[in-house]
């Protein structure tokens, strides 16, 4: 087995840390659709976008890990880290629901929630101070557009579709609105962040992504539950009991066979 | 299949695209989707994936009006022995030739 690397945990890793392992992790749970959506057009569709997000990740952990020393390839940070250096909000390791591959419900609702925050982050990201971090937001924001037009489109569908797909869209709404808020959280690697021109802290896209966002549920009939005192903490590194099976999944070859490519 | 399912499959669409400006839609394929929005969307992921695309179509297979194959001798086959109608049947003369 491969032992796991020590990353220096700099304010500016630990930012675009969260942003790759954002992608890097939705990515995996999109990915575990491929051969398993609803319909043959739309197992094509999901597995485009987990492949879109991959590639976001490959340019962020690649940049990430040239920002160390010594450096790291996108590889090693991809499937040698151990679990607490993992820096997605909690939102995106949740699983797709109930069984496998999950409930399409809330995979299209955490699209939405994830694509509207990553669209607003590289709208912003695009005049990094990072030129490379810049370019990478360049190329994205045209992504995450499509996903969510893609995502917006079946919410509404389903939450102005029949009495069954709505109910399951509001029971998506009520599981997974409580691991917004983390989203959003202030602290100082997002300030140490802003304050370097590196990128924008994430509360700063908040209002955005309500009204966006908000826009979509109404037109959808889906109303968000009251908020709640919980707080998610994915984005420091500490993770729910789900994120430990993803990594053994994503790291399984990598740690068996050492440096294994295609 | 019975009446039942035919009527719960989503409408076959029938997708056409462009791959650069300038030149014509092609027909390369067909989909399931519920309507031409989602008609749309679904076509650009199955079909322009790999940059094929410029400028996606999508038509209702339903409302294309098709030629029997049945007929296919009677409206086909009598061109086959009219190589006057092709242009180049016809001799240039030679001031005009390379046209």
């Amino acid at each position: 087995m491969t032992a796991s690397i020590q990353i220096q945990k700099t304010p500016e890793l630990q930012y675009l840390l969260r942003l790759g392992d954002t992608c890097l992790i939705l990515g995996q749970r999109l990915g575990e659709w491929c051969g398993h959506a609803p319909v043959l057009e739309e197992d094509i569709a999901l597995t485009n976008m987990a492949l879109d997000l991959i590639g976001q990740a490959r340019a962020l952990l690649t940049r990430a890990g040239q920002l160390q020393s010594p450096a790291f390839d996108e590889d090693q940070l991809a499937f040698l880290r151990d679990e607490r250096d993992y820096l997605n909000p909690t939102l995106v390791e949740l699983p797709n629901g109930a069984g496998r591959p999950g409930d399409f419900a809330l995979t299209v609702l955490r699209n939405l929630m994830v694509a509207t925050l990553l669209k607003l982050l590289w709208q912003k990201l695009a005049e990094s101070s990072d030129s490379e971090l810049a370019a990478i937001a360049g190329k994205a924001i045209k992504e995450a557009r499509y996903h969510q037009q893609h995502a917006a489109d079946w919410v509404v569908r389903l939450g102005d579709g029949t009495d069954e797909s709505h109910r399951r869209s509001q029971a998506a709404l009520d599981a997974l609105w409580r691991y917004t808020p983390e989203l959003f959280e202030a602290d100082a690697v997002d300030e140490a962040a802003a304050a370097s021109g590196l990128g924008p802290r994430w509360a700063d896209v908040r209002e955005a992504w309500m009204a966006e966002v908000g826009d979509v549920l109404a037109e959808a009939g889906l109303k968000p539950p009251a908020d709640s005192v919980f707080r998610s903490t994915g984005k420091t590194g500490v993770h729910t009991e789900h994120m430990g099976y993803i990594l053994a999944e994503m790291q399984h070859l990598q740690r068996a066979y050492p440096g294994g490519a295609w | 299949m019975t009446e039942t399912q035919t009527q719960n499959e989503w409408p076959l669409w029938e997708v056409f695209v462009r791959s650069r400006a300038g030149l014509d839609h092609k027909h390369c394929g067909s989909l399931h989707a519920a309507d031409a929005q989602m008609a749309i969307q679904m076509a650009r992921d199955v079909y322009t994936r790999r940059q094929e695309g410029a400028s996606v179509w999508v038509v209702p297979s339903s409302q294309i009006t098709a030629s029997d194959p049945a007929d296919k001798g009677m409206y086909f086959d009598p061109a086959e022995d009219k190589v006057y109608r092709h242009p180049t049947f016809y001799k240039l003369p030679k001031e005009v030739d390379h046209m």
